[in-house]
């Protein structure tokens, strides 16, 4: 049981610390959009792996709740986006390296 | 916490640790891969397995019948939402030309005909990339 829990919570933090790296990293808008998306499922994950594990449904509304904003918040970043989008100079796509050509 | 008590306990832990593990490669592949589209590919894995695998633990381990309609709403919402948040931030990937061309195997949308001229969508962004001309 501890082990489960410790081994579950381990996995789900390091899974976190690299969505919050590339959160940090990203090159674009949208790879930090996407990384905020996956932050969010694994913290609803962490709460409903915290209620299965301790028998406590008091959380379980919260995923809910978690779970729709994090599609509103991606959706509502990409259309923002979307609607600022201007045709890139040439052929612009991104280098090798994984910065986006201005 | 309790004691494991059960076959179901047991069920319900391995449903959790490979949630748990999916969330992990998620991590890795955010970190490791090298565009917007090849890291979403990898970020989308938990959100539709992965809470599908973590909600079923968590409905074998909680009781109640409102918990488990709970639970289930959220893998509903998972299921219906991720697919459409998948298509828009890619759409958007695909214009700001964050793919990486090199990479790809089959460009259906890069070999069709000729897009250089007019509008292209419904979008805002769609418009005439030089009005007034």
């Amino acid at each position: 049981m501890t082990v489960v829990s410790v081994l579950t919570f381990a996995m789900l933090g390091v899974g976190v610390l690299l969505a919050l790296v590339r959160l940090a990293l990203g090159p674009s808008l949208l790879d930090r959009v996407v990384a905020t998306d996956a932050l969010l499922v694994i913290i609803s994950a962490g709460l409903a792996v915290y209620a299965a594990l301790t028998r406590n449904p008091t959380v379980v509304p919260v995923l809910v709740v978690v779970s729709l904003l994090g599609f509103v918040g991606s959706v509502s970043v990409a259309r923002y986006i979307g609607g600022m989008l201007l045709e890139s100079a040439a052929d612009g796509q991104d280098t090798p390296t994984g910065g986006a050509r201005p | 916490m309790n004691d494991v008590d059960s076959v179901a306990d047991v069920i319900a832990m391995a449903c959790l640790l490979v949630g748990a593990f999916l969330c992990l490669t998620a991590g890795l592949g955010l970190l490791r891969f090298p565009d917007v589209l090849s890291r979403m590919h990898a970020g989308t894995k938990p959100q539709t397995v992965g809470v599908l695998l973590i909600m079923v633990g968590s409905a074998i381990r909680l009781t109640g019948w409102s918990v488990t309609w709970m639970l289930l709403l959220v893998a509903a919402f998972q299921l219906l939402t991720a697919p459409v948040s998948a298509h828009l931030v890619s759409r958007i990937a695909y214009r700001r030309r964050h793919v990486r061309r090199d990479l790809l195997l089959v460009d259906e949308l890069g070999s069709g005909p000729d897009r250089s001229g007019g509008a292209r969508g419904d979008e805002p962004a769609d418009g005439d990339p030089q009005p007034g001309r």
